[in-house]
């Protein structure tokens, strides 16, 4: 009764009032792809449709509850059976319902298309992180959010939460052109992790051991945003997806840069490194992908994840330090960060763990070393 | 149903056991129906706490409270403590209280079996919950992921609790089975003289339709868990890739059960509901035999749709494209039901007693929750949804504002026929109303974050989706706090001090065995059948 009318009245209030709450969205944004729009108009479609049924039906329902009252002393009629009636709201639904298939059907048939396709972009998830490589062109790079402070109570207040991009800025963006089949190949390094970008329509699972596919064609350049959608341990919330689309020109010029920058990373493995630019190179390093477990005070948490300060790995044998960075330690949570760092990154990684916190061991690893462990 | 039904009054010699042994030994369907209904009560309150951590946590962006760690753990039990340790044992209580006495038998089938069913649930729950405390203590962490708990998320990578749970699951399943198993003993071979199938109460049909599917689905539960036990200590790869196994294959196996598992959570909740509202219409219900096949098509149908829950797990298309259609399908059966609800209002004489308050709330929030359900199944549209608040929306809708509040309309219902004793009626409006619209508060902005993209299992997020977080979190205090109302009624009912007294009929719409008895109902009743004519 007043519940109904309750219930009705709030979801109006919440529908009628757009000027008042113009700022937060309400509805699915339509995007940018031929099948988020489609999504998006099946969407509006089965939503009105069952608005529609539900005037119908809490309407009967509010009339009777005011006029079928014994308060009114409206009396009890005594039918209790129609089977007309019943065939009649049986089959109608079942007509309705068929109305949507049909273009639901289309436009998932053409999500699944990934033929033809203008280049292909490995997506491979990792605990807590992306990566990007773009098969055939040898640019490949790991994406990781641009705030580490974020993942940890400690830290978090460090961070500017009413940024317009807060939780949803990496350090390397993936970069597609415009008006080209994009295929997207997904995999994942070690659980289940999920690859979504709303304003595109895509979401796929990434499946370690499996390979699954979608593809990504738009004719708006611009910056598109989205998460990790499903749960994959701690840090779930904190691995966004930043996709730019650009012109076709701009691409290459990104691309070339990306070749250029994987060439220098490759050449300072071969330099010798000083004391403070490991120390400082290493924070970094150890900032986007060690703070997440072992956290940034490098204390880990009690029985989670151990921490690193006077632990027998970062202040003893450093070839055994080396190699727990490099080969992980199976049966655990840490990862082999061998394939995920360079040769420069991980020995600047060991000085840093090794001299931080008070560790104070005072050796330090250089790229070389680092090289000829592997 | 349409049956005459003889005036039947039990002796009034009730020997009771006493003491801590009357529970501990008891082999009583009524005894047994409270500890299940206590049980679940306060699991309510403690699975309702994680609830409000997690809420307060989401309450603004940035983390304040937990450690995202601690949060998985949240919403994980969270998720486990309400499935199976609130609203199934809640189903179960009232099944054991009024089974027997809707089809005229004096008890369970199997009382002893019925005993060890209720009392392995607070040893499950110990062990599960001990997990937590000693996550707490810092000892590692609590299983943190997910009440669904893909492979190799728990598998792999699980912490040492998971085998904890993994036991503490194979303990609910036994206790769901052998209830199972009871109810439909119970069922086929003690209906009273000339109770044949199609007079039962609907709610017998519901509960014996449950049963079925719950013997069909939780050894599957069993076989995931135990396939995850061999993986993790034993050498086993069924859900690990690099020894040749399939974590996808995780997830058909569970949702193989877990679909079911939803409609065992509501079916019982629509037998509440057919019940309660042709009693306050005074009215029958609409449709008995259409009740009785939507419910059973409803049934049938939740075997053939699991792979919903996996659209966007890369299955081939034919594969999607034949779940999406059969999951549509749904959507007649369960609207002949609600059609059918309405139709027993339609020109009845209606009175608004707490109980039909909370029923005729069912069918409207039901209802909107099956709209976002119908949502769910156009699959490339799931592809926005999946993962989203827009799901976790839809199934509190059904399993909160649903199934929740059948419970209490069952237990506002029903509470004079147990306690002899009115509860108190202004008390009774007044939970329903501060509950009915917190509720809303709480879950309806969460269809919109979760439009605007806003994913599941997340402990912070971006400014966007703040405000109507806020909202919800606000709800969600009020809601949590508002069932104490409700505690507060029910032990003020139980001890019946200044309580008007329930006579046998209680409602005056009221029809069937149950209501022939006296209120309380004496602690055995139809020792000697009754004939239904």
């Amino acid at each position: 009764m007043r519940a109904a009318i309750r219930v009705a009245g709030f979801i109006s209030l919440m529908l009628s009032s757009g000027q008042l709450l113009a700022d937060y969205q309400l509805d699915m944004r339509p995007g940018v792809t031929s099948f988020s729009q489609g999504a998006y108009e099946i969407h509006t479609m089965v939503m009105w449709i069952s608005v529609a049924i539900a005037v119908v039906v809490f309407g009967a329902m509010t009339y009777a509850i005011i006029y079928h009252r014994k308060s009114k002393g409206h009396k009890a009629s005594s039918f209790d059976d129609n089977t007309t009636l019943e065939i009649v709201w049986t089959i109608i639904p079942f007509i309705i319902l068929g109305f949507m298939a049909v273009p639901a059907t289309k436009v998932l048939l053409e999500m699944e298309d990934t033929s033809n396709s203008d280049m292909s972009i490995k997506v491979t998830g990792y605990q807590w992180k992306w990566h990007y490589d773009y098969l055939g062109e040898d640019v490949s790079f790991f994406s990781n959010i641009s705030t580490p402070d974020s993942l940890s109570l400690a830290t978090s207040a460090n961070v500017d939460r009413t940024a317009e991009t807060y939780l949803l800025d990496v350090d390397n963006r993936m970069v597609i052109p415009v008006n080209k089949k994009v295929r997207m190949l997904f995999t994942a390094n070690d659980v289940i992790h999920s690859w979504w970008i709303p304003d595109f329509g895509v979401k796929k699972d990434t499946i370690p051991g499996f390979i699954n596919e979608s593809w990504i064609k738009t004719d708006k350049p611009g910056v598109y945003r989205g998460q990790c959608t499903e749960l994959c341990g701690t840090n779930h919330g904190f691995m966004p997806i930043v996709v730019e689309v650009k012109s076709e020109k701009d691409y290459m010029a990104w691309l070339a840069g990306k070749k250029a920058e994987a060439a220098e990373a490759a050449a300072s493995a071969e330099k010798t490194w000083t004391m403070e630019e490991q120390m400082a190179h290493g924070e970094k390093v150890y900032a986007t992908n060690c703070a997440a477990c072992h956290q940034a005070n490098g204390q880990g948490i009690p029985n989670v994840f151990p921490g690193l300060v006077g632990s027998p790995v970062a202040i003893g044998d450093i070839a055994k330090h080396i190699d727990v960075i490099i080969n992980g330690v199976p049966g655990t949570a840490m990862q082999a960060f061998g394939g995920q760092l360079n040769d420069a990154d991980i020995a600047a990684l060991v000085t840093y763990e090794r001299n931080a916190w008070g560790n104070d061991v005072g050796d330090m690893a250089q790229p070389a070393d680092i090289k000829a462990a592997r | 149903m349409s049956a005459v039904i003889e005036e039947h009054h039990d002796d009034h010699h009730d020997h009771k056991p006493t003491g801590i042994g009357r529970w501990l030994f008891s082999t009583n369907h009524k005894d047994i129906g409270t500890m299940y209904l206590c049980f679940s009560f306060l699991m309510l309150f403690i699975g309702g706490t994680m609830a409000l951590v997690i809420r307060a946590e989401l309450f603004q962006p940035g983390l304040q409270f937990v450690e995202p760690e601690f949060f998985n753990q949240m919403t994980t039990l969270h998720g486990l403590i309400m499935v199976f340790g609130v609203i199934m044992p809640a189903f179960v209580g009232l099944a054991n209280w009024m089974v027997p006495m809707m089809i005229g038998a004096p008890d369970m089938a199997l009382p002893r079996m019925n005993n060890w069913s209720f009392w392995l649930l607070p040893g499950a729950f110990g062990l599960l919950i001990a997990s937590l405390v000693m996550s707490i203590m810092g000892m590692g962490s609590a299983p943190n992921f997910g009440w669904t708990f893909y492979a190799p998320l728990s598998t792999t990578y699980g912490p040492a609790s998971t085998d904890f749970f993994i036991f503490s699951v194979h303990m609910m399943g036994i206790s769901s089975i052998m209830g199972a198993i009871n109810i439909i003993a119970t069922i086929m071979n003690m209906r009273a003289p000339g109770m044949t199938y199609m007079k039962m109460p609907i709610f017998v049909w519901t509960w014996f339709i449950t049963a079925y599917l719950l013997i069909a689905v939780m050894p599957v539960l069993a076989g995931a868990v135990t396939m995850m036990l061999t993986d993790r200590n034993f050498g086993t790869s069924f859900f690990d890739a690099a020894g040749g196994g399939d974590p996808v294959m995780f997830q058909h196996i569970f949702w193989f059960f877990g679909h079911p598992e939803v409609y065992i959570m509501i079916l019982p909740a629509f037998g509440v509901i057919s019940q309660i509202v042709p009693t306050f219409a005074r009215k029958k219900i609409f449709g008995y035999s259409s009740m009785v096949y939507a419910t059973s098509s409803i049934a049938f149908l939740s075997f053939i749709v699991w792979a919903h829950h996996m659209f966007t797990t890369g299955m081939p298309v034919a594969a999607e494209l034949f779940f999406m259609y059969a999951t549509m399908l749904i959507a007649v059966p369960t609207g002949v039901k609600v059609f059918n609800w309405v139709s027993t209002m339609w020109k009845g004489s209606m009175t608004f007693e707490t109980p039909m308050l909370f029923a005729i709330s069912f069918i409207i929030m039901f209802s909107i929750g099956g709209f976002t359900g119908l949502m769910l199944a156009v699959a490339p549209a799931d592809f926005q949804y999946h993962d989203t608040y827009f799901v976790v929306a839809h199934f509190h809708y059904v399993l909160v504002n649903g199934a929740l509040y059948s419970i209490f309309a069952a237990v506002y219902f029903w509470l004079p026929k147990w306690t002899g004793n009115m509860y108190d009626e202004k008390l009774g409006k007044l939970h329903f109303w501060i509950s009915t619209i917190s509720i809303n508060l709480l879950f309806f902005p969460m269809h919109f974050v979760g439009l605007a993209g806003m994913p599941r299992r997340i402990p912070d997020y971006n400014m966007q989706f703040a405000e109507f977080n806020q909202w919800a979190t606000v709800g969600a205090f009020i809601f949590g706090f508002s069932q104490l109302i409700l505690l507060y009624n029910i032990i003020k009912t139980a001890r019946g001090r200044s309580t008007e007294k329930a006579t046998s009929q209680v409602w005056e719409g009221a029809e069937g065995l149950e209501w022939t008895l006296p209120s309380p109902a004496p602690f055995h009743s139809f020792t000697t059948p009754p004939t239904v004519k």
